[in-house]
């Protein structure tokens, strides 16, 4: 190779011979940086799990403030909310929290949407009482730091839930005034969500996704109202 | 560079070329988006210092350990290899430790990968020396980049959170430059300590310039 002087035959005959040690090389460097992956993922799975799992408690404890204890829920195929143990990691559950004396303080939502980068996970709080959204947790994002990450600490962002307004129809249907995203400082109205300047984007994908959870989950939360004001009783 | 290899280095001064000589921050200037981007406070840059310090070893011995066996056209991939292995490893090592760590170092942890410091160190070291030097040489390396990083780190969090380490400093009158944590911050930061690095570095070049001509006078 590095011999000007060769011809180009004999450059490509040294070629030929080079390929085997350029093979060997990648591809056992392929099969060693796999193992090592695989040999990390598997013993940090548990941990990272089990993180995981502690996170989306305090979260849920969070949203749900007064919240002591909790318990998951999720739709079975008959429609119906049945509990499950709180400690699995698949999408799709909701969790009601209970207060001090067992009383149900609202249940704890998980919704995700597409942000600016990549999909947004959060968990929102419901209150069957006030009929309103109590507060949200950002659970997974890898949206721009310093600008769309701030759908979770910007106070006047945050200042939107606790009051916003999720109320039923009569018949209980569907959502009364579906969540609507208005530019910053533009609310007029309890269910409006005010967006961050410079975090266009994943405010309003907050509020897209928060509208598309709340509009599917309500109207069956509260037909079977029931179901999670006795869950903390059954098995 | 070269006059230091040639004089045959002890490994004293392959580890602490890192820190002082060829600072990767601030003299090198390499790796800045990590540089800029999470050293809005003093613990995401000691985090994203270390973890980047880690991935620097770790490469640096595996490229050092191979080099005899890798053909050099295919050299720059199998580093690149090496490197994003480790950057997974430490994803899932901060996942492990710390999930809101891992929250707020966010997409960065794996741009560690195109962090052209650790490339570099691996291509113009750590595939031409032995594993103890390219040890010694990503250890230096990378804790000159962790105290870079805290430098920046430690000013933007002190000026525009008033704290440190998340310890308030100054009390609730205190009111922060918010603009410091903001991303302009970290330019005016690193200009900053850039300013100070070459300023004292020219009073050190005229003070020898000076002495010299004493001698000679």
């Amino acid at each position: 190779m590095s011999d000007a002087t060769d011809t180009t035959q004999m450059a490509h005959a040294a070629d030929k011979a080079k390929i085997w040690p350029m093979y060997r090389a990648v591809v056992g460097l392929g099969f060693l940086c796999g193992f090592i992956i695989v040999g990390v993922y598997e013993g940090t799975k548990p941990i990272i799990q089990r993180n995981r799992i502690e996170m989306r408690e305090q979260a849920i404890k969070d949203v749900l403030p007064g919240a002591v204890t909790t318990q998951a829920f999720m739709l079975n195929e008959q429609e119906q909310f049945v509990t499950v143990p709180s400690a699995q990691e698949n999408g799709g559950l909701l969790f009601a929290g209970y207060d001090e004396s067992d009383q149900l303080v609202g249940l704890a939502i998980e919704a995700q949407g597409m942000g600016y980068q990549d999909v947004v996970r959060l968990l929102y709080g419901y209150s069957f009482e006030s009929e309103t959204i109590l507060g949200i947790r950002v659970l997974e994002s890898r949206e721009t730091p310093g600008l769309g990450d701030r759908i979770e600490s910007d106070p006047v962002f945050l200042k939107n839930f606790g009051t916003l307004d999720v109320r039923l129809t009569s018949d209980g249907s569907s959502v009364a005034n579906p969540i609507e995203f208005v530019k910053p400082g533009e609310k007029t109205d309890d269910w409006q969500i005010d967006g961050i300047s410079g975090a266009t984007i994943t405010s309003r994908a907050t509020a897209t996704l928060l509208r598309e959870s709340s509009t599917s989950w309500l109207p069956k939360v509260n037909a079977q109202k029931d179901a999670f004001l006795k869950g903390k009783r059954s098995p | 560079m070269t006059n230091i290899d040639q004089k045959h280095p002890t490994g004293t001064d392959e580890f602490l070329k890192g820190i002082w000589k060829q600072n990767p921050v601030f003299v090198q200037v390499l790796g800045m988006c990590p540089v800029l981007a999470v050293t809005n406070t003093a613990v995401n840059a000691l985090a994203m210092g270390l973890a980047t310090a880690f991935v620097l070893v770790m490469s640096n011995l595996v490229v050092s350990s191979v080099r005899q066996i890798v053909p050099k056209q295919v050299r720059i991939v199998s580093f690149i290899m090496i490197i994003a292995t480790f950057v997974t490893v430490v994803d899932y090592l901060i996942q492990a430790i710390s999930l809101d760590l891992h929250k707020a170092l966010g997409a960065f942890i794996s741009l560690i990968v195109v962090n052209c410091l650790i490339l570099g160190r691996a291509e113009a070291f750590a595939s031409k020396n032995g594993l103890g030097r390219s040890f010694l040489d990503g250890l230096g390396m990378g804790t000159g980049f962790t105290l870079g990083l805290l430098c920046l780190g430690g000013v933007r969090e002190i000026l525009g959170s008033g704290s440190l380490f998340g310890v308030s400093l100054f009390g609730s009158s205190f009111q922060p430059w918010v603009v410091m944590v903001l991303p302009p911050g970290g330019f005016f930061t690193l200009a900053g300590w850039l300013l100070f690095f070459n300023w004292r570095a020219q009073a050190k070049a005229r003070s020898e310039t000076s002495n010299v001509k004493e001698t000679l006078a």
